[in-house]
């Protein structure tokens, strides 16, 4: 029975995907649409049971389908482990996938290549599920490389256009270089403990077993930490995630923005065990993940385009997550990573939704009053503004206020570099709605005529996660938290005892909420009071014009990495090729030269050849002789 | 026997051998004539015959002798099939001088 269901839970997308692949053309759009659909909403149904049954019995359910790789005391099973932290994972990934799917219908109804998007998205959906329920490092890795191939086939879903199929590459080749470091770490873990299955390994390190091997622990810890870096675009790998906003709107909100780019932090909070015993690496995750908070941040402050804003705040709220990682608060980044998925999620696809609304148009130069023609869309918009910028009592409040805190506690620099994070995706954030949804509008003509709010489709969805948005937070309020309780199985120690709630806490909360207040308040000044409109792209100067360019992180990778390397191959390419095939070709043409020129002395002559038969005796007496 | 040695020193045989073959292989090399170059062959081998024999006899050995047979009687065998090819080839040419032979040319 169990079996079974999981099958179901597993294969419900998988089916919709090869349906879509193979009969969707046929069936047409709205059959291909809602059979996708409905894959993943089976998916959600099953999970949804099996939480119910978890969070009521607190035993994981494991299965395990079949041996995969027997090598003497090695053994790999493919195996399923519903446990807290994978059911909780799974409940948003397929709901918020059965909320996208939805969503598409209405969203991807114009393009042509509709089923295949479904086909797409269902097999993404498959493989975060794989990824998610496995139950050991290998399954996920499987998990790991398909959402990453997904991820790319949908980046580069408009394929005529060769910018977003280079987007689509640059994605592919900086995960791969993450997912060289993930697999890096499961030969380590795997030579370390002959074994790669979740629960062994976890009683393998807690019964102290290579304890004392601290070295290779921390190589492990460092390369799935590499590997992470990839797939949740920190620094240096980041640059990807802006580029990735090249695919459809409703892929850079569920793949970029609420489950794939998660994978890292599921990754790194499955193996808290493992951190847990190298803290240097901890000590260089808060701190890539505060860095990347705060560059990103000021990046998004500048930028333009809608997407590109959003882009870079999830970049941004994924450094917070990090942060939260590498201070050992694993339940506090889970929770920042569910209700971050719940308000980018709204956030992406509102935008989504006015692009929609403007054909195609994504600078926000080019928009503005959309507040009174899109209601729904701007009230669930500044619903996740609001969570996104840490006002009470939107979910957005309760889980950074937590990560803000844990870091105080931990080290008051990397609290002050997540806090001007904070105050500065505020700032953006009401920059973006704003310049969105307030004032005149700015486009054509023709545009402002054919304004109008998105059909049912679409503002559906985005009213049920702004519903999220607003009260996601109920899950672990501070205090009386039931995401800790739920989650406490999954880790070894309790790190934290529940946080005593004393005035400096209340004093942080008060810092964090002015903050926020005041981001939004300069928000406000710049772009309501004095109507400014960012300036057209040669207006930009100075440190604005640093940020704009992002730092000029992609011309210093082009200059330190892509230049080197094609010049590396150009240089095997016109030199050592050329030099390898006329070694080759030397052969060839000697062999050809003797075989020629050896030609002319079978002339044919019997006087010749006798002439040379007794010059060679000669010879062979002479040395003879001489050799004596 | 030994006193044919006596009266005539072992080397001289061996001079005389020497000179023969040479005289065989210089007209293997500069006649054109097949049937002259065969003749210049079998100086050759008479040369080498002749060395056997005296050698058998300056070491007081039959070895050398019966060798000698061996060889006169192989030579014969060989002349016949020599002489065979130039009957063939003179039938094919109607000479027989090997400038005219350049079918084996590569």
């Amino acid at each position: 029975m169990e079996t079974s269901l999981i099958l179901v839970l597993l294969l419900a997308p998988f089916l919709g995907f090869l349906f879509n692949v193979f009969f969707g053309k046929a069936v047409g759009k709205s059959v291909s649409g809602i059979v996708g659909t409905l894959s993943v909403v089976v998916s959600f149904a099953v999970t949804l049971y099996f939480f119910l049954q978890v969070n009521q019995t607190g035993k994981p359910i494991s299965v395990s389908l079949f041996d995969w790789i027997s090598f003497r005391d090695f053994n790999v099973n493919f195996g399923i482990l519903l446990d807290q932290l994978s059911l909780l994972w799974l409940l948003f990934v397929t709901g918020i996938g059965s909320l996208i799917h939805l969503y598409s219908i209405g969203y991807m109804h114009d393009d042509e290549n509709m089923h295949k998007f479904f086909a797409y998205l269902n097999l993404f959906i498959f493989f975060m599920v794989t990824l998610v329920t496995g139950s050991n490092l290998l399954v996920m890795f499987i998990g790991w490389e398909g959402v990453g191939l997904c991820s790319y086939l949908l980046i580069g879903f408009w394929y005529k256009n060769t910018e977003y199929n280079n987007a689509a590459k640059k994605a592919f080749i900086m995960n791969r270089i993450g997912d060289l470091g993930f697999l890096i770490g499961i030969f380590i873990i795997a030579s370390l403990y002959t074994t790669l299955d979740y629960g062994q390994l976890k009683e393998l390190i807690v019964g102290g077993t290579n304890g004392g091997n601290t070295y290779w622990i921390g190589a492990a810890c460092l390369a799935l930490f590499i590997g992470a870096c990839g797939k949740s675009a920190q620094i240096p790998l980041y640059t990807w995630l802006p580029d990735a906003m090249a695919g459809p709107t409703p892929v850079s909100a569920l793949i970029h923005a609420a489950t794939m780019v998660t994978a890292g932090i599921f990754m790194i909070t499955r193996m808290n065990f493992l951190f847990d015993l190298a803290p240097q690496i901890q000590n260089i995750i808060a701190i890539v993940g505060a860095v990347t908070a705060l560059v990103a941040a000021t990046i998004g402050l500048v930028q333009n385009d809608i997407k590109k804003v959003l882009a870079y705040s999830t970049v941004s709220q994924l450094g917070l997550m990090f942060l939260a990682l590498g201070l050992g608060a694993y339940e506090i980044a889970v929770f920042h990573v569910i209700t971050h998925a719940f308000f980018k999620a709204c956030l992406f696809l509102g935008s989504g939704s006015v692009i929609h609304a403007l054909h195609g148009e994504q600078d926000m130069r080019k928009m503005g009053g959309l507040k009174k023609v899109m209601k729904i869309t701007f009230v669930t918009f500044l619903i996740s503004s609001l969570a996104i910028s840490g006002i009470p009592p939107f979910s957005g409040f309760f889980s950074k206020d937590e990560i803000l805190m844990t870091a105080f506690h931990s080290n008051i620099a990397l609290w002050g570099i997540a806090s001007l994070a904070s105050i500065m995706t505020a700032f953006y954030m009401f920059r973006l709605l704003y310049l969105t949804f307030f004032k005149n509008f700015r486009g054509t003509e023709e545009q402002k005529h054919h304004l109008h709010e998105s059909p049912g489709l679409i503002t559906f969805p985005l009213i049920v996660l702004a519903i999220l948005a607003t009260v996601g937070g109920a899950i672990s309020l501070p205090g009386n938290s039931w995401l800790n309780g739920y989650l406490e199985p999954v880790f070894t120690k309790v790190s934290h005892e529940a946080h005593h709630f004393g005035n400096t806490e209340y004093m942080l909360m008060g810092i964090a909420v002015i903050g926020g207040l005041i981001g939004i308040g300069i928000a406000y000044m710049k772009y309501i009071k004095q109507s400014q409109v960012p300036g057209e792209d040669s207006e930009i100067t100075g440190f604005s014009k640093v940020l704009y360019n992002k730092y000029y992180v992609d011309e210093v990778y082009d200059f330190l990495f892509v230049k080197p390397l094609n010049a590396l191959s150009r240089f095997f390419r016109d030199t050592i090729e050329p030099a390898l095939s006329s070694l080759v070709y030397g052969f060839g043409r000697t062999a050809n030269y003797i075989g020629t020129s050896g030609k002319t002395l079978q002339n044919g002559s019997i006087g010749f050849y006798l002439f040379g038969f007794v010059l060679g005796v000669a010879a062979i007496l002479t040395y003879l002789f001489l050799a004596q | 026997m030994q006193n044919i040695l006596q009266e005539i020193g072992i080397e001289n045989y061996i001079f005389l051998s020497a000179l023969l073959f040479c005289v065989g292989v210089f007209g293997v090399l500069f006649r054109r004539n097949t049937i002259i170059m065969f003749m210049s062959i079998e100086i050759m081998l008479n040369a080498v015959n002749l060395l056997f024999v005296a050698f058998s006899t300056y070491h007081q050995d039959a070895q050398g002798q019966v060798f000698v047979f061996f060889s006169m009687a192989v030579a014969a065998a060989e002349v016949a099939v020599g002489l065979a090819i130039l009957v063939s080839i003179f039938r094919n040419l109607s000479s027989i001088d090997i400038d005219n032979l350049k079918n084996l040319k590569g």
